[in-house]
């Protein structure tokens, strides 16, 4: 190797270096980017660990905010963030701490279910690390996530999945997809461990109902729906039917599989005595055949690959030119989980559970996610917490 | 018991790139063609980026 060789393999590897460096500044800062989120004087919050101390100090020990109202009644969980590349559940569940107030009973949060899955992107789906939301004060951001937990924080992965207990077979990459690994074991992967965490929190707070707050592409049947396990079965048909005929959008229901397992709707059914019942809301940005996967798409819905592929018959929910905004989205969210604490009222009226201050699916529309998000420059500094 | 192999596998998985990084600057410095250099760092990049555990 003479002097010329030397100087060019320098350069060369030199260039890498600083393609690498610039790469890894950027993955470094999406996975550390601390987001706010403001809780008022109503507002506890406890980690996952409390639950579980094994989880302590692990990436998974996520915030689980406690809204409680002056009056004893139900309690109700709602995750957020189960599957981070779903922007509109944790949305949704950001407008749930920042504005319930409660009157009577609890609200359990939780806006990073799988907090892993919040600190990746995709892998080739070029997707933004990042999106705002416009404020009138400005624009939050908020981590744009993946539908698995972090391979830097489990792997690698196995050939096939084999879950744990029905010791059914699944896809190789589910053994981190938080909505396949309910209920979960102490001694198990990370991803197993969070949702038994989360079992342990749903039996020591007498949970009684569990909504998972997702989003599916247009292109999977099961969309614009709740998903109910069997013990919820009256209760989300009573929803589904108020919120079709009273505010202007339409959802259905869906009966849990009894032999699918893995999911929160199934397995938290099965193993606690809480209702489980899950929400999916349209996003275009998680269809196979949609163009750009940029913040614009995931925020405004739009795509005419997608309009495309409903011409041809291929989708399960509508979409024209308007696309699904994010706004419709987090509304349909906030909506549907207010109507299962109305509908839960009128089957338990000894145990009610009263919320306000919630904007619904036709405010949010009009005014924006924006409009219900609260700028942390104007409170105290111990009332702003970071996911 | 599960937990403690899973850990076993990942630290091997860890192992097994620092192996193949050290495997392919090998390779870029012994090679004559600069083609074969450049590719060489474009597939080193990925590698670094999980050893680091940035990505
Ligand atoms: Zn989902």
């Amino acid at each position: 190797m003479d002097r010329k060789d030397i100087i060019r393999k320098s350069l060369i590897g030199v260039a890498g270096l600083v393609v690498m460096t610039v790469a890894g500044i950027s993955f470094y800062q999406h996975r550390h980017y601390k987001e706010e989120v403001v809780i008022s004087d109503q507002v506890q919050v406890k980690k996952l660990a409390d639950y579980f101390p094994e989880l302590s100090g692990s990436v998974n020990d996520c915030n689980i905010y406690m809204v409680e109202g002056s009056e004893p009644g139900a309690t109700i969980m709602v995750l957020a963030g189960s599957h981070p590349e779903e922007p509109a559940g944790r949305l949704a569940g950001w407008i749930l701490v920042e504005q319930a107030k409660m009157q009577k009973g609890r609200l359990i949060v939780v806006l990073s279910t799988n907090r892993s899955g919040t600190t990746v992107t995709r892998p080739s789906g070029a997707y933004p690390q990042l999106y705002t939301i416009p404020t009138a004060w400005g624009g939050q951001k908020f981590r744009m996530g993946d539908r698995w937990t972090n391979p830097l924080d489990q792997w690698p992965d196995p050939e096939v999945y084999i879950h744990y207990p029905s010791r059914q077979n699944l896809a190789y990459m589910d053994i981190r997809n938080l909505n396949r690994a309910w209920p979960g074991r102490a001694n198990g992967t990370l991803t197993e461990r969070t949702t038994f965490a989360f079992m342990n929190l749903i039996k020591q707070e007498k949970v009684d109902v569990v909504i998972d707050l997702h989003e599916a592409e247009l292109q999977y049947p099961v969309i614009n729906t709740i998903v109910t396990h069997e013990k919820g079965q009256d209760l989300a048909t009573m929803a589904s039917m108020t919120l079709t005929d009273f505010e202007g959008f339409s959802i259905g229901t869906e009966f849990s599989p009894v032999n699918l397992h893995g999911l929160s709707h199934r397995e938290i059914g099965d193993n606690s005595d809480a209702i489980s019942l899950l929400l999916e809301a349209p996003e275009p940005f998680l269809d196979a055949t949609r163009g750009i996967t940029g913040e614009k798409q995931l925020l405004e819905g739009k795509d005419a690959f997608v309009v495309k592929a409903g011409k041809h018959g291929l989708l399960y929910a509508p979409i024209d030119e308007n696309g699904w905004p994010i706004a419709t989205r987090v509304g349909r969210h906030t909506s549907t989980v207010l109507q299962i604490l109305q509908s839960w009222n009128e089957f338990h009226p000894e145990k009610e559970i009263v919320c306000e201050g919630v904007p619904k699916y036709k405010e949010l529309i009009e005014k924006g996610v924006g409009a219900f998000l609260i700028d942390p420059k104007t409170v105290d500094k111990g009332k702003v917490i970071f996911e | 018991m599960n937990a403690i192999l899973t850990e076993i596998i990942s630290i091997l998985y860890y192992a097994l790139i620092a192996f193949l990084v050290v495997l392919i600057i090998y390779n870029m410095i012994k090679t004559k063609d600069w083609k074969k250099e450049i590719v060489y760092v474009i597939i080193l990049i990925p590698f670094l980026l999980r050893l680091f555990m940035l990505k």
